[in-house]
Formats: C-alpha cells, structure tokens, sequence
C-alpha cells in the first residue's frame, strides 16, 4: 500500500467516524433539540410538567379575544388545540390564521371531572412559514382554495 | 489528466491562472451586484404579510447558502491537501476560511435584523440558528488554528482535519427545519415558497452574484498566499518582483 493510499484511508475513516458519531448524536439528543411542542405533545402529555418550555402551531382563526392588554387565543396543530393567555405586546406577524411559538406553563384547572389546559405564556413569537408572495397572489390562492 | 492537474497545482501557474481569473470575475460581480439589487429592491413585488421586510432574503439566502458551501469548499481542498499534498489546494481551503466566516456573519446578521420585527425576537436558540453558529465557529477555529503554526505545511494538516471533522454540521443545518420543530421557517427555495417569478429571479441573480464575489476574493487573496509561502523561489524573485539573479 502506498502513502497516498494510507492517507486516503484515514481520511476515509475520518470521514465516516465523525458522521457516524453525528448521528448518533443527534438520535441521541433529538428531544433536547425541538424547539417547541405541538398541542398534540401538551394534552397527551408529553410537554414537560411543572416546567417553562414552548408551544408552537397555528393560531385558530376567529379565536383571538383582548382585554386591554391581556390577550388569549387557541393554539392548534389541526389535530388539537389549547387556550393560551398572554399579557403584553404581540410581534407585527401574529395573526389568526398564522405561526406562533409561545413559552410559559401550563395550568391545569380541573371543575368536577372536566379538566381544562391553559398555557399561560411569558413570551410569544410570530412563527413565519416558507411562503414569498404579492397581495395579489395571496388573494388569487385564498380565492381557490374556496372553490 | 493527472499531468494537466499538476501542471495547474503547480504554484507558479496557479498563481498566473488566479491573475486571469480576477478581471473576469470582477465586472460581472459588479453588473450582477447591481441588477440584483434592482430587482429584489424595485422590480419584486412586496410581501402580503411582511411588505417590504421580507426584502433582506435577497442578502440573507445567498449568504447563508455561500456560507455552507464554501465550508464544504474548504473541507474538500483541505482533504485533497491531505492526501494528494497539493500546496495549491492547502492555499484555496485556507483563503476561503475568512470569506466563509464572513458570509456567516453576513446570514446571522440579517436574520436577526429580520427576527426582531417578524418573529419579535433578535435571536432565539432554535436547531437551525445555533448550528449556524457552531459554523461561524468552526471558521474561527479553522483560522486560529492555521495560524498558529509557523510552517503552512503543518497548520494546513491540523486544520485540515479541523475542517473535515466540521463538515457534520453541515447536513444538520440544511436538514435542521426538517428534522426538528424550529422557529425558522423551512426551504422557501426549490419547494416553490417563493411565489413570484420576479422574487424567484432576483434571488437567483443575487445567488450568482454571491458565487462571482467568492471567486473574485478567493483570486485575489489566493494570489498573496501563494506569493507568501514562494517567496523564496527563483520564478516570484525573477518575475513577480524583477529582480535579475
């Protein structure tokens, strides 16, 4: 075997060990690394108790209620959603209808055998989606989906 | 071939390939540079949501897209350096390392300007910004390294590995909106997020003017490399600075 030969072996095995540890690494770690949870996670569940974390999904249309500066609103993934309050200033982008990413609690009310999940949220962030388009565009894909 | 390839490694050639090189790239950065910004700045509709906020992608994409590639660029050249021992290719990763660094610094700042009024936060530590980070990093420490040995040789070897074992991150950012639930929104390109043709050209023409500047700066920096570790050779005593020996 010739040097050239030997060095391109270990590079090769350099190469391969590092994304074999990657990905191992990121099967490893890839809860810690969600940035938030989906409705779904919170009421089955897997949403950390008693701890602050994230919620992340749309913002259900027409449920956006303020009283001067305390706002609630309903967080859904289209499969469930939850109550979230939140009191302060929201970014330019929320809206019903769009992305938000929320961290706080949730308080878990219970009146006789109904129990109700609120987020109670510190922080929210408009999520943007991927989507580039003129007002004209908007309207004419609104107009179709209508149809 | 491999004659050809060794005739072009070879320093005095690549240095005059590079002298070639920088005109050529020059002008149309320039011209590309300034049709571009025409028409992400003028020509492009404005958003429905974001109006005219959403104009810094035009900056932000192709930075953050040249700020990976170059990476790979760097780790593939200190690769070849590695097995082959080309100088040359020692030179390309090592000049490219600030000019990456730069395009990084260029996609988190423009994002942040972004985030603050959109998301309405500066920075958030979501997978796909923190692995972006980590790459800002991965460049310093690629430049640390390199220039904490006196022989080029040895600095390119370590820092070669350096760059190698970093090329990692650079799937787990393109793949971070995927894999995980992040702030980020996911690809707006080739998954047609962009819904306007004239969005779509100014983005492209912006792209390409990002690839003639990486070029440009990889000639002209390349060249004062090359002149560096030659400096004591008879063609750059002889030609480059005319001295008659």
């Amino acid at each position: 075997m010739t040097k050239r030969q030997n060095r391109m072996i270990l590079v090769g095995l350099l190469v391969s060990g590092v994304f074999l540890a990657g990905y191992l690494g990121i099967k490893a770690f890839s809860e810690n690394l969600l940035y938030f949870y989906t409705p779904s996670d919170i009421v089955d569940g897997k949403a950390p108790a008693n701890k602050s974390f994230r919620v992340g999904g749309l913002v259900e249309t027409d449920s956006l209620v303020r009283e001067g500066m305390l706002v609630t609103f309903m967080v859904t993934d289209n499969i469930k959603s939850i109550k979230v309050t939140y009191e302060g200033i929201l970014p330019d982008l929320f809206r019903e209808g769009q992305g938000v990413v929320a961290s706080g609690t949730v308080l878990n009310k219970c009146v006789g055998l109904t129990c109700t999940n609120t987020f109670i949220a510190s922080e929210v962030l408009a999520k943007h989606d991927e989507n580039y388009m003129p007002p004209e565009v908007a309207a004419a894909l609104e107009a179709s989906s209508q149809e | 071939m491999w004659k050809w390839i060794q005739r072009q490694a070879s320093p005095k050639v690549f240095f005059e390939t590079c002298s070639r090189l920088t005109p050529w790239f020059f002008w149309p950065f320039i011209s590309l540079l300034l049709i571009g910004l025409y028409w992400s700045l003028v020509i492009s509709p404005a958003d429905y949501q974001q109006g005219d906020g959403y104009r810094i992608i035009f900056i932000h994409v192709p930075s953050a897209i040249l700020s990976m590639m170059i990476y790979a660029i760097m780790a593939i050249a200190g690769g070849i350096g590695l097995i082959w021992q080309i100088k040359m290719a020692e030179v390309v990763a090592k000049v490219s390392a600030p000019i990456g660094a730069g395009f990084t610094i260029i996609a988190l700042a423009t994002g942040a300007i972004w985030g603050k009024p959109m998301w309405g936060a500066w920075w958030v530590w979501d997978a796909r910004l923190t692995s972006e980070l980590i790459l800002l990093f991965l460049y310093l420490a690629y430049m640390s390294l390199n220039s904490a040995f006196d022989n080029p040789r040895t600095a390119a070897k370590s820092s070669s590995i350096l760059a190698i074992v970093g090329l990692i991150n650079l799937p787990i950012i393109h793949y971070s909106v995927k894999w995980w639930n992040t702030l980020h929104q996911g690809y707006s390109v080739g998954t047609g997020g962009l819904k306007d043709p004239d969005m779509q050209i100014a983005l492209g023409i912006m792209f390409l003017a990002s690839i003639f500047l990486y070029v440009l700066l990889v000639s002209i920096k390349a060249r004062t490399e090359v002149l560096i570790r030659e400096q004591n050779s008879r063609w750059v005593k002889e030609e480059v600075v005319g001295v008659e020996l």
